[in-house]
């Protein structure tokens, strides 16, 4: 372990300080020395000993030991073939001090390593938890959808491997992805943070209210859209949720996309008149912003076999049908222990023991909520 | 600021309005005909709305000339900025205002959907309501039929009113030509590469309306007005899912 790292700044704390880094997490140095976590980077990243290297400040070493190490990644390294960028160097080469341009290759490179295992801690226990403290700091930014009402947002990747999208914003209140408002995030890859924490995140800390802050000023705009709205609840008052719904499909009915369906749907107006749906350039994507008023609507395995009646032979039993939570009654008890398990033990330990079971692995959430489709 | 070479035809060098659409946090605002603010007839029922009134249209057309202090000064300027845009919410609606404003979306000057599946589609500035002091400017998206807040607080300060309820549907009404192609491409929450069950629940639901939508308009003869390619693109989507989970996805979507 390198000391210098006690006295200046550490290459990972100045790397999230960079400007544009602000949505990157600092990952432990823990997480980084277990080599587990990094199963699989070395033939994604050239100079990989390099890089780790200087992720972890650690002075270069040159001996015996270490040579044999970069004789078997180069041996890696030839299978990758025309992987390998111009910068690379020989073994033998490298034992000189190296010079500026090299220094410049490792740099990048260990961004690049560090990104990849960034996206790998943030689905983590401690990386989560460390996101989901930035979260509530808003340091992601607000959806710039009007009807999300400035819901914070999560920034995720639509890719897992580099250099195919930089960084978007997730926004779970319409479930939509947008650009960061600042270009300077145009630079950062989305494969940094990856495709699955995004939705991890909301399925760890199910119990955040997503909702986004209601805007309680009395402003005469409000009060108009309010009334609009509130006409609007009132014609499918008749088939809401029912209010003893606490989970459909996995997720609490409240906190399924909350900034959609009525109210929620912009409306085209010329003069006060409604654009027909039958106009040349009349509305069309209403139904990206749609919800069903009842969301049991949204339960479609008990619907298939309500619809096809229940005395077929195959039908499944109650448990594997049922994605539905009610809060109480029969059909509860099995799947209220599903949802209350993970909210205790995250109670239980304050910091850190965000996700699931005593395996560590945020994949075990119980088997709830993420179902192949 | 010092070029005032107006967009107009009119011969007149429009200082005031040349500095108010150039000055920051006015880029928003195309330039009112001379011609238009000089007709009274446009101007109906403002007088009652704008403090200062007959001052302020003057210091509009550069015509003013009243000696009086600061104070006064300001107040007649404030006034001057708040006529301009309730005469501005007329004006974009007409045929030379809708030109005008029409070029300025081709620029994209009021910035491009921030949402990722509309690739930079420019956004048109509307309001939620007409009535002044209601609410600030939002932007419009015609991919997505979307509000958005503007990204810099500067333009979200903007009276939502000075712009108005109707340009935006009146703009595409009269350019039909400018309407994007509506996309059936979506964000897929997933997991470790499994899609979110209640996510994808609730995607196939509105995926349904869509259908129940495009349905309608085919009975009615009318173009859906959506992207092409994306159908296939659903299509191989639908079989690929099919060929997993027929018996449920059957369930949910009715046979079109």
């Amino acid at each position: 372990m390198s000391s210098s790292s006690q006295v200046t700044e550490s290459w990972i704390s100045s790397f999230c300080g960079l400007l544009g880094h602000e949505y990157f997490a600092e990952v432990s140095e823990e997480f980084i020395e277990d080599d587990f976590n990094l199963t699989g980077l070395q033939s994604q990243v050239p100079m990989y000993k390099e890089a780790l290297e200087m992720i972890l400040d650690v002075e270069p070493e040159d001996d015996e030991e270490d040579e044999e190490e970069e004789e078997d990644e180069d041996e890696d390294d030839e299978i990758l073939g025309d992987d390998r960028p111009v910068g690379y160097r020989r073994t033998s080469d490298r034992r000189h001090l190296r010079i500026a341009s090299d220094l410049s290759v490792i740099e990048s490179s260990a961004e690049l390593l560090y990104g990849l295992i960034h996206q790998r801690y943030i689905t983590s226990r401690p990386g989560i938890q460390q996101m989901a403290e930035k979260y509530e700091l808003q340091h992601f930014g607000t959806c710039p959808r009007v009807h999300c009402n400035s819901c914070k947002v999560l920034p995720v990747g639509l890719n897992d491997s580099p250099g195919h999208e930089t960084v978007k914003l997730f926004c779970p209140s319409c479930l939509d992805v947008y650009t960061p408002p600042n270009s300077r995030f145009q630079t950062v890859d989305g494969a940094f943070f990856g495709t699955t924490f995004g939705s991890l995140f909301f399925m760890t800390f199910g119990d955040l209210d997503i909702g986004g802050t209601r805007p309680s000023s009395a402003g005469a705009a409000d009060a108009l859209l309010a009334i609009q709205a509130a006409n609007q609840e009132a014609k499918s008052r008749n088939n809401s949720t029912p209010a003893n719904i606490t989970s459909i499909n996995g997720v609490a009915p409240h906190n399924l996309a909350p900034g959609l369906g009525a109210g929620n749907i912009y409306e085209p107006r010329i003069y006060g008149f409604r654009v027909s749906e039958r106009a040349r350039s009349g509305p069309r994507m209403k139904w990206l912003r749609m919800r069903p008023a009842d969301m049991t609507e949204l339960d479609e395995t008990r619907r298939y076999w309500d619809e096809h009646g229940g005395e077929d032979g195959d039908r499944p039993d109650d448990d594997d049908m049922n994605m539905v939570d009610v809060a109480e009654g029969g059909k509860g008890v099995q799947v209220d222990r599903r949802k209350k398990v993970p909210s205790r033990r995250r109670r239980a330990n304050g910091s850190g023991n965000a996700v699931g079971g005593t395996g560590g692995s945020p994949m075990d959430t119980n088997g709830v909520l993420a179902t192949a489709e | 600021m010092d070029d005032f070479n107006s967009e107009t035809d009119s011969d007149y060098t429009s200082y005031w309005r040349d500095w108010f659409i150039s000055s920051r946090g006015n880029e928003y605002f195309c330039e009112i005909d001379e011609e238009y603010l000089t007709d009274r007839f446009n101007l109906t029922g403002l007088n009652t709305e704008v403090q200062y009134y007959q001052y302020a249209l003057d210091l509009v057309t550069d015509v003013f000339d009243f000696d009086c202090d600061d104070e006064m000064r300001e107040q007649i300027e404030k006034s001057a900025r708040h006529l301009y845009g309730l005469v501005h919410a007329r004006y974009i609606v007409t045929t030379r205002g809708l030109a005008k404003m029409l070029e300025k979306f081709k620029k994209s000057d009021f910035g491009k959907c921030p949402r990722v599946m509309c690739e930079a589609q420019p956004l048109l500035p509307m309001g939620q309501s007409d009535v002044a002091n209601t609410s600030p400017v939002k932007l419009y998206c015609a991919r997505c039929e979307d509000l958005y807040n503007p990204k810099s607080s500067r333009h979200a300060v903007i009276d939502g009113a000075y712009f108005g309820t109707s340009f935006h549907n009146i703009l595409f009404q009269v350019y039909p030509a400018m309407q994007p192609p509506k996309s059936q491409r979506r964000y897929e929450p997933r997991v470790f590469g499994f899609r979110m069950h209640a996510a994808a629940a609730l995607s196939r639901w509105q995926t349904e309306q869509r259908e129940q939508m495009k349905d309608r308009l085919r009975t009615a003869r009318i173009e859906t007005g959506f992207e092409e390619e994306d159908e296939e693109l659903e299509e191989d989507e639908d079989d690929e899912s099919m060929e997993i989970a027929d018996g449920f996805e059957g369930a949910v979507v009715p046979a079109h």
